[in-house]
């Protein structure tokens, strides 16, 4: 049995190479319904739709909380109970989690990432009428302006903190590729009369108890801007806990990027792991021009150094333990803050503060530590 | 003494809360300090990885002159101590399952109010009404409201407040000094291993094996616990010296998180997860504390105790040299004892008399009806 945990565009491309090739896959995701974070809220696209062609078993809603590589074990966590899961090879195919940037004001509720506020609102949290500012960096912002506009958000405002000049040539890049082309001019359409300020950033949410408004650098002049949600997105970055708990001979990762570049990882890594290398190989060099692609969106889109000084002495950085800067003044890397601040030592184990201080301090996190998870003492003593 | 530009009277050699201690002692002291250590950050080894309890112990006469003198200075240091040490006097409470265990509770009760520790001994009903999220139907159990908790890498780290660092790994040490695995030297009066498991690599003779510990902590629950709870069993898991063991043992943080424990295993040099006896820790805990299985762990580590045979740490000087002096060997009592080894250690050191014998933790005594 070869097991893919996440449906999301990797996973998704995964379990149907493995099923193209004859072998028994099931395919573990958190969520209710397969999809990822990106196409979770429309059932009909159409991976989504070949995925349930398929009849490919999918037990959803579970967390993998522990795993046991040499055992070739999964530890599932639901709402009410355990299981183990055996297989023979493991695909992980968990994508990549939001980067979160702190800024004076950003752990104000109304303040979001900006893909995290895309899914909630696809999962029925209500923005018509409400005024929303999209800011950070990266195509990912078009892309959720557009799909909160459609459900009646009033986009303020989207602030691209890259500057035009480097701007122009990824868009004729973009014109390459027929794609991402039509991709553009979708978006174009949607996103037809809302303000786009490049080299312009959120330096301050500020409010009552909430978000009320923000404070904007916009081309080197401060402006404020009234708003009831802020939408912030830094990219991605993939999630490495479970690979790196499961790191063994049995374990394939599917590397993840845009849902083209993760359709392609989630392939190789099917056919790997079902054993046709040959299929694997071929599909090489198109995975490496997609890289090739996604490598100069993050040159393109590179969060610029003045972001590194928004944060002050007293803006919290890990959300978890309530750390603020100040106090990781003097500290010398990751395990240090950790141990000294408690920084990184909370419920998300520095899933959020990691990449934050990767970007302040060039930090890198210790290795992960399991659970991959928060997960219930009791999950962790069955013995089946 | 030393006329060499980079020379210390002592050089410590290890900056867990052991050589934290010994080092803060000496300095005030009046003597000039350095620590080495070859770590991110200091208090990063067994000091991060145990439990942080300070107890009293009464195993043997020794362990309990240690521990009682230790905890007595535990207190005294507890005013000064800034919050992140997280010092908390929670007490401990020894629960006993059955009949036996309660013979137990009522001997060690006896043991401690003759030399002058509160104790209280709690009835089955006294128990559930200290703790109610303990199982029903314990016998009873044994408090003892003078035991605490504490962060030890806050601790160590105020405790080396102004005394130099030095980092880098140690490859020789001798009376005279230390050599890094760079090559630099530093001379000293004086040098004192404080490596705890990691003693053999400096003194190969001393009997010091690593004990290696697993611990579980949970998100936040606070109010869930009151005291440091332990098995009565735990002494029995603690002393076992061939065969794996676990006991039950769980301990409320100021974070209201709660810190599971506590396995053995000798013979182990890997640091990785070992599920099995993860598994049967755990298991043990929820025996005892049914409603822990319902609880979110988040971390799961492993960490290496410094064991002896005779269960008692090495303070002193290292048999066969001069101004080499050792201070390790604490197993999972190094924090409690942290402070006391200090005293102890400056004491030896600077000819001055000590105020519990020294004899019994002298490096140099006889290992061999342990053996």
């Amino acid at each position: 049995m070869i097991v893919v945990v996440g449906a999301g565009p990797a996973g998704i491309a995964a379990a149907l190479a493995v099923q193209e090739c004859g072998k028994a896959v099931t395919v573990v995701d958190e969520n209710p319904s397969a999809g990822g974070q990106i196409w979770r809220g429309d059932p009909t696209h159409r991976w989504v739709a070949r995925f349930r062609a398929f009849n490919i078993p999918l037990i959803s809603g579970v967390r993998v909380v522990w795993g046991y590589p040499a055992a070739r074990t999964l530890v599932l966590e639901d709402a009410v109970g355990a299981r183990r899961l055996a297989y023979d090879k493991l695909v992980v195919a968990v994508g990549s989690p939001e980067i979160f940037l702190p800024f004076p004001g950003w752990t104000l509720p109304g303040v979001f990432g900006a893909g995290g506020l895309q899914a909630l609102v696809k999962s029925g949290l209500p923005v018509r009428g409400k005024n929303v500012v999209v800011a950070g960096t990266g195509p990912l912002l078009l892309a959720v302006a557009a799909s909160l506009r459609k459900k009646g958000a009033n986009i303020r405002l989207i602030a691209e903190q890259t500057p035009a000049a480097l701007l122009w040539p990824f868009a004729k890049q973009l014109s390459g590729r027929a794609s991402k082309l039509l991709q553009g001019i979708g978006l174009a359409w949607d996103l037809a009369g809302i303000p786009y300020a490049p080299a312009s950033w959120v330096t301050a949410a500020q409010g009552d108890g909430r978000l009320q408004r923000i404070v904007l650098n916009r081309r080197g002049t401060l402006v404020t801007e009234d708003c009831d949600y802020l939408a912030v997105g830094f990219g991605l970055r993939p999630a490495t806990e479970l690979a790196a708990i499961m790191a063994g001979p049995d374990t394939i990762v599917a590397g993840t990027g845009d849902a083209d570049l993760s359709l392609l990882e989630g392939r190789i890594a099917g056919y790997t792991a079902a054993g046709d290398l040959e299929k694997a190989r071929g599909l090489e060099p198109e995975r490496d021009q997609a890289r090739t692609f996604a490598a100069s969106i993050d040159r393109t889109f590179a969060v610029r150094d003045e972001l590194r000084q928004l944060a002050d002495s007293g803006t919290i950085i890990c959300r978890c333990e309530d750390v603020p800067l100040g106090r990781l003044e003097g500290k010398t890397c990751f395990r240090d803050a950790k141990l000294h601040t408690r920084c990184g030592m909370g419920a998300c184990q520095g899933r959020v503060c990691g990449p934050a201080l990767e970007f302040l301090f060039g930090w890198h996190g210790a290795s992960p530590r399991p659970p991959i998870f928060p997960a219930r003492v009791g999950s962790l003593l069955s013995e089946g | 003494m030393f006329d060499a530009i980079h020379s210390f009277d002592v050089i410590l050699v290890g900056a867990g809360i052991v050589g934290a201690a010994c080092a803060r002692e000496l300095a005030d002291s009046g003597l000039k300090v350095a620590v080495c250590h070859d770590s991110d950050t200091v208090g990063a080894g067994a000091t991060a990885a145990g439990m942080g309890h300070i107890a009293v112990m009464d195993d043997s006469d020794a362990q309990f002159a240690l521990t009682n003198y230790s905890q007595s200075l535990w207190w005294e240091l507890a005013g000064t101590l800034p919050p992140e040490a997280e010092f908390a006097g929670c007490g401990s409470l020894w629960v006993a399952a059955d009949d036996e265990e309660m013979a137990e509770v009522h001997r060690k009760s006896e043991y401690y109010s003759a030399r002058g520790v509160a104790v209280d001994v709690l009835d089955s009903g006294g128990v559930a009404k200290a703790e109610p999220n303990l199982r029903r139907g314990l016998a009873g159990g044994l408090r003892l409201p003078a035991d605490a908790v504490s962060y030890a890498p806050a601790v160590a780290r105020k405790l080396l407040t102004g005394i130099q660092l030095l980092r880098g790994r140690v490859v020789s040490a001798t009376s005279d000094g230390i050599e890094f695995a760079s090559g630099e030297s530093y001379f000293a009066g004086a040098v004192v291993l404080a490596t705890g498991a990691d003693l053999p690599r400096l003194a190969p003779e001393l009997p010091v094996r690593p004990r290696k510990g697993h611990l579980l902590i949970t998100d936040r629950y606070p109010g869930y616990l009151n005291h440091q709870i332990i098995e009565l069993g735990y002494l029995k898991s603690a002393h076992s010296e061939d065969a794996d063991s676990v006991a039950f043992n769980v301990q409320p943080r100021v974070t209201g998180q709660l810190l599971i424990g506590s396995s053995r295993q000798l013979g182990v040099d890997h640091a990785d997860i070992d599920h099995a006896i993860l598994r049967r820790m755990l298991a043990r805990a929820v025996e005892y504390m049914p409603g822990l299985a319902s609880l979110n762990g988040i971390r799961a580590w492993t960490g290496f105790r410094a064991s002896t045979p005779d269960n008692l740490p090495l303070i002193g000087l290292r048999p066969g040299h001069r101004s080499l002096y050792v201070a390790s060997g604490h197993e999972g009592l190094g924090i409690s004892t942290s402070l006391g080894t200090a005293k102890l250690l400056a004491d030896a050191m600077l000819g001055r008399p000590s105020a519990i014998p020294r004899e019994p933790y002298d490096p140099s005594r006889s290992f061999n009806h342990h053996a």
